[in-house]
């Protein structure tokens, strides 16, 4: 018995984690989109480095410009520099855009999974994401910034405060969807032969939850990522357009896009600018999803 | 120039008028769209620039506003004045006679007492009227017989032309709306919705915040009018929209007030199919300058009242450098065009009552700065930064979402901080800001800012009660609800002593006098800093005639003698 | 599931009637004022008198009660003298609007064609084209169909309607001519060219919105058909010489589909809600437009009834979605 000694692996065991960066690097769309997105984040928080105008300052005489070398992206109604004021919005809508996206996917996936999973908790937490859906967007937005603006502003400042309070908001409000579609695939998943499997050998379910389930609704979490960057660019634009959000002072890409509407035949770049990064910032991290699904899915890893 | 041009012929066209048409409603379909739709007909119960435009293509006053802000007799066969004998000598009533032949739409007579039911309707006390000022000081409305009708008034009033004068005081019909009064108001959706009148159109059907389809009124006083034999009224959407129906592609006839930056409208007006046209009534974008602290560390209930006097606005040199640094011609390049002229004043218009006191109108920077230099207000801690006993100039500028104001507030911004005083910006739903809902910060009535920008108005041509808006007592305050006009909190003894003249002045040079000394102590003190005379903004396609811009009264005051140019 | 779908629908009752208290409670606390769109012009005193003539001066526990017997006992009423003649409702005070002072249900009804015709067709139009797309994306994944329906799909997602509502009016309605940019909501159908002239006006609202819905509905269906077209029973199916038709369009479609019916049975509520940008954006009217005018004007009793509304169908249409889970995996149990 004991000469039937087991081979002895001639390297480490490589972690699960390893194989998954290997899956992902070799996914021709996923580098792509992590590339696109890397680039999109580093022009807007180092761009300011490098073309370092002042996206808030008038210049009069040079208003309602075409892209030239001096502004080459052109110039709005007051004279601003559209390039200046397309990467400090950018700052604004990804990072606000990203961790609203995240807040929401929590929320959601957290609820929806509860609810799929334990019997007991599906309905309340039903009735309440119904509570939330029927929930009219703008009073309540009103009361949230009625409430907390004050003091949020008092214990982070004005910029933090807001930003905090945004994020909330557009996370609190945007989590339903997520909720449902999870709990929708939950309940399918938790009959099938694998879970019961798991059970058999006395899996907890904490674990059942992270191991089995998690993984196996990873891509309807994924689409909702990538459509929520995209709902909450745009939702935050409109709640600075309500007075809701950032100072009027305070370029972003939703507000600026807004804001070129109105000039859409005379200059349409500047409609172009923000909507093209808004979609490129939304494709990257659909691929960048696309690529993560992928990766983490052991049946096609190996492929 | 091409402008100019267009104008004239518009209104060559209108004094061709009545060779251009001879039969009513041979000139088929008119359609008019507001970017605000009308809610209800009877301008009573709603208060609504669009309801009370949209009601007066079908119910009338006496008399109307024409453009330059005089009266003309409409439904009166002429204006009462002390010299004919309908005002009395003593200013304490007035007698209106009716134009003979006027008609319902239902086919009934006009008469008196309709006019003396239109006051009861209004003036009941559970009816929430909206146009209660216009019977502000009426003790008694009677009608003498038939066709006089004689309005008595509690004490002298030098300008008894209130009730009855203008869009938002029309007549209603007594037979329609006898069982509409007070508490019953709003049950009476049928009458509220298709209001039977004397103007040349009538309702045919009412959408509510949507559209109004409406015919020519086969009663109306002159047989060749309306020219249209229809009339569509489209409410909702946006003024670029509306601008562009009109403008671009000609789907509409007139578009109201479309207050959009200037070089949108000349793109639109390169569209070929529309012009323009602009007109000036009393409308000033201001900055209010508030006269009390607004410090969010004061306990709620004194924030913003007279118990904390602002720490530096109440002074000259900060107030009149802050002016001195606006670049208003600019400004109005900018933000309004041809719909906007450089003021210095609260009350430009009408004519006789813009003071000429002030200049304003070249941007000085320098003399800004040394004017606060002298006055020892100086930047001591090296941070940009001026401070005045050691309060440094910041200030929080609060204004309606807009795109022109937000315009606005990024220059004024910038020049405020070119002479020292730092400014913090926010913009504020309109919804918000201009209700006055006592329990949120942000209305305007409470002014938890320290500046704040909006533009404000007064009906008619007499700025009486307008400039009662600077008394000391009309301060908005908790006690009261955070409800009053007079927004800054401004509060000066002499201009209360004169407004009290102002109300006993008869004789309207003597109160055009009156009234630009209180324009001139309300500016020279600080209560605010006017921006821009604003104008109202326009625009009828090149097909449709007859068109006259009127600020003083309903833009559709005139609708009989629209036409349509073939 | 027919006891458990009794089950619901009774729980949904003190589930309704909560919300509707939670959003009284919610429009109270709003900061807003229905006096907001009154001129400047009018004093304090007399906004304040139209105040309490709108009944705002009453405590908030009578005006809630009055809302609830309004919409729940006298609007019934209303509604059985339309269809039988019958007088139960004369002279009983309905949930009348602040604004129009007129009964809100009155305007809702007036308001549902347009929203039914321009919103729900353009959900329509969206389930057609994103299904299909969705279900070939998957099956031929990184394809070049499928990169072109991602990138379509994606940009159109990320554009809001404000911006491409504007867009397509400026090119087909200002450049070529060819549709309407304002909705005729007065348009009646009754003849082939009146057809063609709805049809018009209704081409661009829908598209814009199509193209949103699609974009969302296309995404789902194609991650959940990829989920599953990996799986052993797939591989089984194919095994036991099943044709590929047969394998994809019934096995995994069936299969793929819970995530889309939560997807479509979240979005058929909000056709009743109305497309408040688009609508807004093409003058269509309908009730997006009307919820958005009456939140503006702080209208109350609108808001109130228009959100309740909106709340029983999405607690309506949660449950349809419930039964269809059980329909589509009948391995999944709520009793």
């Amino acid at each position: 018995m004991t000469e039937l000694s087991q081979p002895q692996p001639t390297k480490p065991p490589r972690s699960q984690w390893y194989d998954v960066w290997d899956q992902f690097r070799q996914h021709k769309g996923a580098m792509m989109g992590a590339t696109l997105f890397f680039l999109i984040v580093a022009a807007v928080y180092l761009g300011p480095y490098l073309w370092d105008l002042d996206p808030t300052k008038t210049a009069i005489r040079e208003r309602n410009q075409g892209p030239s070398l001096a502004h080459p992206f052109g110039t709005d109604q007051l004279g601003r520099d559209l390039l200046a004021r397309m990467m400090a919005g950018g700052a604004t809508s990804v990072s606000v855009g990203i961790t609203a996206m995240l807040l929401a996917l929590f929320l959601g996936s957290f609820v929806g999974v509860l609810a799929g999973f334990f019997r007991k908790l599906d309905g309340p937490l039903m009735r309440l994401t119904d509570l939330f859906l029927a929930l009219p967007l703008l009073p309540l937005l009103l009361v949230m910034m009625l409430l907390f603006r004050e003091p949020l502003n008092a214990a982070f400042g004005l910029e933090r405060g807001i930003f905090i309070l945004i994020v909330s908001a557009i996370g609190i409000t945007s989590w339903m969807p997520t909720a449902r579609i999870v709990r929708g695939d939950v309940l399918a998943l938790k009959e099938r032969e694998f879970v019961l499997a798991a059970r058999s050998i006395g899996t907890t379910n904490t674990r059942l939850i992270t191991r089995h389930i998690l993984p196996n609704v990873l891509s309807p979490i994924m689409v909702s990522a990538t459509l929520g960057i995209a709902t909450a660019i745009i939702t935050e634009s409109a709640l600075s357009f309500l007075g809701l959000g950032f100072p009027p002072d305070f370029p972003t890409w939703g507000r600026l896009l807004f804001d070129g509407v109105d000039y859409l035949q005379q200059f349409p770049e500047r409609v172009i600018w923000p909507g093209m990064a808004i979609s490129l910032t939304v494709l990257s991290v659909n691929y960048l999803g696309d690529g993560l699904r992928d990766a983490l899915d052991p049946r096609i890893r190996g492929r | 120039m091409k402008l100019k041009a267009l104008l004239m012929g518009a209104i060559a066209s209108t004094a061709l008028a009545p060779a251009a048409f001879a039969e009513r409603g041979a000139d088929g379909n008119v359609s008019i769209i507001y970017w605000q739709a009308p809610s209800i007909l009877n301008p009573f119960l709603s208060g609504g620039t669009k309801d009370v435009e949209s009601a007066s293509l079908i119910i009338e006053p006496l008399a109307r506003y024409d453009e330059n802000g005089g009266m003309v007799p409409f439904l009166a066969a002429e204006i009462p004045t002390v010299e004919n004998g309908g005002v009395s000598e003593d200013l304490t009533s007035i007698t209106w006679k009716i134009a003979p032949g006027i008609k319902w739409s239902d086919g009934s007579a006009f008469t008196a007492h309709d006019v003396k039911f239109t006051a009861d309707y209004c003036m009941h006390p559970e009816g929430g009227c909206a146009q209660l000022t216009k019977f502000e000081g009426v003790t008694s409305v009677e009608a003498l017989d038939d066709m006089t009708v004689k309005v008595t008034f509690d004490k002298p009033t030098p300008f008894p032309y209130g009730p009855f004068v203008g869009g938002e005081s029309p007549i209603i019909q007594k037979a329609q709306f006898e069982n509409c009064m007070g508490a019953k108001a709003p049950e009476c959706t049928t009458e509220n919705f298709g209001p039977i009148g004397t103007g040349p159109f009538v309702v045919t059907e009412f959408k509510p915040n949507d559209v109004i389809t409406m015919k020519a009124n086969d009663n109306y006083r002159d047989p060749n009018k309306p020219a249209f034999a229809t009339l569509t009224f489209k409410g909702g959407g946006d003024a670029t929209a509306a601008g562009r129906a009109v403008m671009e592609t000609g789907e509409f006839d007139y578009a109201w007030n479309l207050q959009l930056a200037p070089e949108v409208i000349q793109q639109m007006q390169a569209g070929g199919k529309g012009t323009p046209v602009a007109g000036f009534g009393p409308l000033v974008e201001r900055i209010m300058l508030n006269q009390t602290n607004p410090s969010p560390d004061l306990p709620e209930g004194e924030r913003s009242t007279a118990k904390h006097p602002h720490p530096f606005l109440q002074d000259p040199a900060v107030y009149k450098a802050m002016s001195m640094a606006i670049d208003r011609p600019l400004l109005v390049e900018i933000g309004y065009g041809q719909a906007g002229k450089v003021t210095c004043n609260w009350v430009p218009a009408p004519a006789a009552v813009n003071s000429d006191t002030f200049s304003c109108d070249t941007q000085d920077i320098e003399g800004a700065k040394k004017l606060l230099d002298d006055a020892g207000i100086v930047d001591s801690d090296g941070d940009g930064v001026r401070e005045k006993d050691g309060v440094p100039l910041k200030v929080v500028y609060q204004t309606s979402t807009n795109a022109v104001r937000q315009d606005f507030q990024a220059l004024i911004k910038e020049w405020w901080a070119e002479i020292g005083i730092e400014t913090e910006l926010r913009n504020i739903n309109a919804s918000v800001f201009f209700g006055g809902d006592p329990g949120s910060p942000d209305t305007f009535q409470k002014f938890y800012a320290d500046v704040e920008m909006y533009a404000n108005t007064f009906n008619g041509t007499d700025p009486q009660s307008y400039l009662g808006n600077g008394l000391c007592d009309k301060a908005p305050k908790p006690e009261s609800q955070w409800q009053g006009e007079n927004i800054s909190r401004f509060c000066n003894e002499e201009f209360d002593a004169l407004h009290a003249e102002l109300t006993k002045t008869a004789g309207a040079d003597a109160r055009a006098e009156i009234a630009k000394r209180l324009n001139d102590i309300m500016v020279e003190n600080g209560g605010m800093i006017p921006l821009v005379h604003r104008g109202r903004l326009s625009a009828h396609s090149n097909t449709l005639g007859g068109v006259v811009l009127n600020v003083w009264d309903s833009e559709l005051w005139n609708a009989a003698d629209w036409h349509r140019i073939k | 599931m027919l006891t458990f779908t009794i089950r619901r629908l009774v729980l949904a009752v003190p589930t309704l009637l909560f919300i509707s208290l939670v959003i009284f409670l919610l429009l109270e606390l709003a900061p807003g004022d229905p006096m907001a769109q009154v001129p400047l012009t009018v004093p304090p005193e007399v906004k304040e008198k139209m105040r309490e003539a709108l009944g705002l001066g009453q405590p908030l526990h009578i005006r809630f009660w009055k809302w609830i017997v309004q919409f729940f006992w006298i609007e019934p009423q209303v509604l059985i003298d339309h269809y039988f003649g019958t007088t139960l409702s004369e002279g009983k005070l309905r949930v009348i609007s602040w604004q129009t002072r007129s009964p809100v249900m009155d305007i809702v009804v007036q308001r549902i064609p347009q929203t039914l015709w321009v919103v729900g067709t353009a959900y329509v139009v969206a389930i057609i084209i994103a299904l299909p797309i969705g279900i070939y994306s998957a099956y031929r994944q990184y394809s070049w169909f499928d990169q072109l329906g991602t990138f379509v799909s994606m940009v159109g997602f990320s554009v809001p309607p404000f911006f491409s509502g504007v867009l397509v009016i400026v090119i087909f309605s200002v450049q070529l001519g060819w549709f309407p940019s304002i909705y005729d909501t007065t348009h009646v159908v009754n003849s082939w060219d009146s057809f063609v002239y709805q049809l018009k006006q209704m081409i661009m609202p829908v598209m814009v919105l199509a193209l949103q819905i699609t974009a969302q509905l296309s995404r789902f269906m194609r991650a959940s058909m990829l989920d599953n077209l990996n799986q052993d029973y797939v591989r089984t199916a194919r095994a036991k010489g099943l044709s590929e038709y047969v394998v994809v369009m019934v096995h995994v479609l069936r299969n793929s589909m819970i995530p889309v019916v939560t997807v479509i049975a979240l979005g058929i509520p909000s056709i009743f809600g109305g497309a408040i940008i688009t609508e807004q954006v093409f003058k269509v009217n309908g009730i997006g437009q009307l919820l958005i005018g009456a939140l503006q004007a702080n209208d109350l009793p609108m808001v109130q009834t228009l959100t309740f509304i909106f709340a029983v169908l999405i607690v309506l249409f949660n449950l349809i979605a419930d039964v269809l889970y059980g329909i589509l995996d009948p391995r999944i149990r709520y009793d």
